[in-house]
């Protein structure tokens, strides 16, 4: 096999290999009797017509048995038969139509146990406490004594389902917290709704005249569907994060001694094998060069913004992705044991900024159960001394636990949660914690990577004022023939400038050097300087890379190449300014690159060349500074950074790691949602502080009524209704637009700083 | 008093039908794909149910 040069590069290939019937075999569920499953992620899935396209296409395929699309999911699932030995290609099928598909990056998860346990519960708690409740506003409004008696005895049978069923979560979780000496928000709440209902059954037996049934199954019911919404809010935005593109691949193609090539799924890949990576393809593993030459863009793996040339013996790394001709390498290490691996090891021990984090209603639940507990014990020793009567005293007890109900304080934090997720959601950005958003409203420092970050992964010419339109012209039509980014880069300088295409005779790519074009007796060379033309030294300010055109061997222009600012930054680093927020960059790209960057998009502070353990001290000493990191980054050096940061976001292009190591990641190609999304989360904070504050003041009006032995079941149960219906209302006002005026000064202003140069 | 012997638990009765149609439903697995539902109401041939 020789790959000294490969055609023409059809215009319009993707960076990303595209997943190939093999792979997606791989990938898929046996489902026996030699059907298998496979999940497709289509994001561009949004319609009635394009599920029935979808399904048809699919199912038309040979060997398809059956497709359903999952608009909610945007998911296609197709049970399949391999054919003659090959597995249908799904994903050119979908291609063919017009959509693009990729394998998810993790298992979208079709059935969610605890969603579904949550919905049932609900279901359970609603039926009980709804029939509970009209019993009761029947008792309240004076029905007779055996008529009385009847429906409590009703309402006791009623509850049982409700507190058997829907309340097992909540007792479950208070039990491992008190296992675990902590407290959580699910100890009074447990330990109130089986007070309430022990103490009704027993009132029921004695014929009393009250009973606090449907305070309990009321409770329970509020607090799971807050718990609902919450749940569906992060599972919603947990699945998005899933149905991202898969970066690394899932196998490697495998030569064996007799010259043929085979797909294997990673784990069968051994050291000392050899293996071909394609054009455009990632690097299955770590390894040398053994045939063929090439240029790898790292810049997803150590940060490196310009590509490195390999040649015979080059060293290279998992993850880098093969932007010129095919090559072979042998593997120096199993896939489980390349850098990846190292990295994932190190996020394992990288120390986790948010280990120690405990979330605010853990917090105010620690406060707020001992106070109400021992309130509560007071009440019924002070009645008991004083009165002698030990039902009076447990009655009034159980009425100061239920009427300074926790629901307010169990839906203070994610009924504010869920409005926020729901709101970012819609600007792109996904929370894969829930205790993100209130880590994110503490920051003040924030870190970006440079790579693949602040920037895309597209060149941009630099000297466009340099070099003249014929150059141009030329340099452009040639490189509309490959596929390497600086010459889609020209050709997309020519269209914007709608300079006329130029024909050749003959144009063909020269692997790791560049384009050869031939108009007549004349040959032009776009590529390296050394081989288009003779050596002239030339002032060269960030070349990430640099090519030059040349006419028969001797040069015409330069092109320098830089890296293109990804939209939104310099508003996005202004409006942290302006918040007084500190403002770095931590790169493993060197000194000259990222001090380039630094300057034109306004960051004074900026530290280059730092190895993975290196950015994670930086991040760390300044943590143990007491300031609070948000870190921002893609690469799979980023990952153990993103994990010891305060908090971290990552955008959708990052890598598999550093999406995982994430708390959010980011859709929007515009930085800018990174503010926007720190705005929310302060916002949301002080709400939340409202939403205790309104609690607090409601126990403290409802509390003393509750010691003095006035409060009656309708009392509490109005009491309580209000207090949730207040808190709710409240959340809901974030559903307004905040950062709205900030967006427009900041983008305005970002319009100023990013008129092209 | 008699009325309310027979209308309570008849309540009750319709009540639970209730809750068991809706846990079925959603054994059921009709609650997977909502906004697809939605959608898919506008299709017109009848080729694509499962």
């Amino acid at each position: 096999m020789t790959c000294c040069s490969s055609g023409i590069g059809l215009a319009g290939t993707e960076r990303e290999s595209r997943c190939t019937p093999t792979e997606l075999a791989l990938s898929s569920k046996v489902l026996g009797g030699g059907l298998r499953q496979s999940t497709l992620s289509v994001p561009e899935m949004h319609c009635a017509s394009c599920i029935r396209s979808i399904e048809r296409a699919l199912s038309a395929v040979d060997g398809v048995e059956v497709a359903r699309a999952n608009l909610s999911t945007r998911t296609v699932v197709a049970n399949w038969r391999t054919k003659k030995g090959q597995a249908p290609d799904l994903v050119r099928t979908l291609a063919d139509i017009g959509y693009s598909s990729h394998l998810p990056s993790s298992e979208v998860d079709g059935e969610d146990r605890v969603q579904a346990h949550l919905l049932r519960a609900l279901a359970v708690a609603g039926f009980c406490a709804m029939n509970i409740m009209l019993l009761s506003v029947s008792v309240w409004a004076g029905a007779d004594v055996g008529t009385r008696q009847a429906f409590h005895m009703l309402s006791a049978g009623l509850a049982l389902p409700a507190i058997l069923y829907a309340g097992s979560s909540f007792y479950i979780s208070a039990w491992r917290a008190l296992m675990h000496g902590r407290m959580n928000m699910d100890v009074p709440i447990s330990v109130g709704v089986l007070l309430s209902f022990g103490l009704s059954v027993y009132d029921t037996i004695t014929n009393a005249p009250q009973a606090y049934f449907e305070a309990g199954t009321s409770l329970l019911f509020v607090l799971l569907g807050g718990r609902l919404l919450d749940h569906m809010m992060r599972s919603k935005a947990k699945s998005a994060v899933a149905g991202l593109a898969r970066l690394m691949p899932r196998g490697a193609n495998v030569v064996s001694h007799d010259g043929s090539v085979d797909y294997l799924p990673l784990a069968d890949v051994q050291p000392e094998m050899r293996l071909l990576v394609t054009a455009g393809s990632r690097v299955p593993t770590d390894g040398i060069v053994v045939e063929g030459r090439s240029e790898l863009d790292g810049s997803l793996v150590t940060g490196e913004s310009a590509w490195r040339s390999i040649d015979l013996g080059s060293a290279v790394r998992a993850g880098e992705i093969n932007c010129g001709g095919p090559f072979m390498l042998t593997s120096s290490v199993a896939p489980e044991d390349s850098l990846l691996s190292e990295m994932a090891s190190m996020l394992a021990t990288a120390e986790d900024g948010r280990s120690h984090y405990r979330r605010l209603a853990d917090r105010a639940a620690s406060l707020y159960a001992p106070v109400v507990h021992s309130l509560s014990f007071l009440a019924f020793a002070g009645w008991l001394y004083s009165s002698g009567d030990i039902h009076r005293a447990l009655t009034i007890a159980i009425a100061v636990l239920v009427i300074t109900c926790p629901c307010a304080l169990g839906l203070a934090v994610p009924m504010v949660q869920v409005v926020l997720a729901r709101r970012l959601f819609d600007r792109g950005l996904m929370a894969t914690e829930g205790s993100a958003f209130e880590r994110l409203a503490e920051i003040d420092t924030v870190v970006f990577d440079k790579t693949g970050t602040i920037t895309t992964g597209d060149p941009a010419l630099l000297n466009p004022d340099q070099i003249s339109e014929a150059h141009l012209a030329i340099a452009g039509s040639m490189g509309r023939l490959s596929a390497h980014p600086v010459s889609k880069a020209l050709w997309m300088s020519q269209t914007k400038l709608g300079l006329e295409v130029v024909a050749f005779d003959d144009v063909q790519e020269i692997v790791g050097f560049g384009l050869e074009a031939s108009i007549g007796a004349d040959i032009y060379r776009l590529g390296r300087r050394n081989w288009a033309a003779s050596p002239v030294t030339s002032p060269i300010v960030n070349p990430a890379s640099s090519v030059v055109l040349s006419k028969n061997g001797e040069p015409l222009t330069d092109f320098v190449f830089g890296e293109t600012v990804r939209p939104g930054t310099i508003g996005l680093v202004q409006a942290l300014r302006s918040r007084r927020i500190d403002v770095q960059i931590l790169s493993g790209d060197s000194r000259q690159a990222v001090a380039f960057i630094a300057r034109s998009v306004g960051i004074e502070r900026f530290e280059s060349e730092l190895l993975p353990g290196e950015k994670v001290r930086a991040i760390t000493d300044l943590q143990s500074n007491g300031l609070r990191v948000l870190m921002v980054g893609d690469g799979i050096n980023d990952a153990p950074s993103l994990r010891a940061a305060h908090v971290s976001m990552a955008p959708s292009s990052a890598s598999d790691i550093g999406r995982s190591a994430a708390d959010f990641v980011f859709l929007d190609n515009s930085l800018f949602v990174v503010f926007e999304a720190m705005e929310a989360a302060r916002m949301a904070a002080r709400l939340v502080k409202q939403n205790f504050g309104l609690a607090v003041v409601y126990n403290a009006l409802s509390l003393p009524l509750a010691l003095a032995g006035f409060v009656t079941p309708l009392m509490a149960a109005v009491a309580m209704s209000t207090s949730s219906i207040l808190v709710v209302a409240n959340a809901l006002r974030l559903a307004a637009p905040v950062a709205e005026k900030s967006r427009d000064q900041a983008l305005r202003s970002s319009q100023l700083a990013e008129v092209p140069t | 008093m008699n009325a309310l012997m027979v209308l309570v638990p008849l309540t009750i009765a319709m009540g639970a039908a209730g809750l068991l149609a809706f846990l079925w439903s959603m054994r059921a697995k009709q609650y997977d794909d909502l906004d697809g539902a939605a959608e898919r109401i506008l299709l017109d041939d009848e080729d694509g149910s499962v």
